[in-house]
């Protein structure tokens, strides 16, 4: 019997729904209202020397890497189910267009990422 | 050439059969969100390699009115993943036992969330305490 790959793929979704679920407004908030609006935070808080000293430390880039890779992995698989449940029956395309996609924002993330020495 | 023309059944809008159906699919939905602002921060880190002047332009564009509409509906998103992702949780984790009972879903719901609630503020508070 062929093996699934179902669990890697079930298993990035887990991952990346707790990390969601667990952070996930509080990184909204900040990185997208509060900060860019001057709020709660000091105006520095996301400058580009901050943030480049925070993806230039390992655990910077770990957490970064973390939250930009499972997020779509997670967001991926859902969407692939989700065009499933509005009729589109192509299993196969629909799944290496969602995958691929996290796949290649993965890769763009690790590339960016290493490359901030 | 066949005059058969036998009676399928659409599934269009099946999901609004049942409120059940609609809790599932408001659940799917969110990934969109959650891919959308996973592509926001991916361009912020494609910027910052690329140097102030880049990075400083993603910043700007944060500023906008448009970007401050969809982070404000992100953050709805978020937060009602958040709520539903620990919603289904007894129902998608294996059956826990303590001490030979068995945890209920209320529980798991419970725990779930104020892990959350922990997190959030957690990170809230580091982000905080970093730039004073």
């Amino acid at each position: 019997m062929k093996r699934s790959n179902e669990p890697i793929f079930w298993s990035l979704f887990g991952a990346g729904g707790m990390l969601a679920a667990l952070i996930g407004p509080a990184l909204v908030f900040i990185t997208g209202i509060a900060v860019p609006h001057g709020l709660i935070f000091a105006p520095d808080t996301m400058s580009y020397a901050n943030m480049h000293a925070f993806a230039q430390n390992w655990v910077g880039k770990i957490f970064l890497f973390a939250v930009v890779a499972l997020f779509m992995w997670h967001a991926a698989h859902r969407i692939a189910i989700l065009a499933h449940d509005l009729g589109v029956h192509a299993h196969t395309a629909t799944k290496v267009v969602c995958y691929g996609l996290a796949l290649l924002g993965t890769l763009v993330a690790a590339y960016a990422l290493l490359g901030i020495a | 050439m066949s005059n058969r023309r036998p009676y399928v059944r659409s599934m269009d809008g099946w999901w609004k059969r049942d409120p059940y159906f609609i809790r599932y699919m408001a659940r799917e939905v969110t990934a969109l969100l959650v891919a959308a602002y996973a592509v926001v921060l991916l361009a912020g880190l494609v910027r910052l390699s690329q140097g102030e002047a880049a990075f400083n332009g993603w910043l700007q564009y944060l500023k906008t009115p448009w970007m401050l509409v969809f982070h404000l509906i992100a953050l709805a998103t978020f937060v009602y993943h958040t709520w539903s992702w620990f919603k289904i949780m007894p129902k998608t984790m294996p059956i826990m036992f303590v001490g030979g009972k068995r945890v209920q879903p209320g529980t798991i719901t419970g725990t779930g969330l104020a892990a959350a609630v922990v997190a959030c503020l957690a990170v809230l508070f580091i982000v905080g305490g970093m730039h004073p």
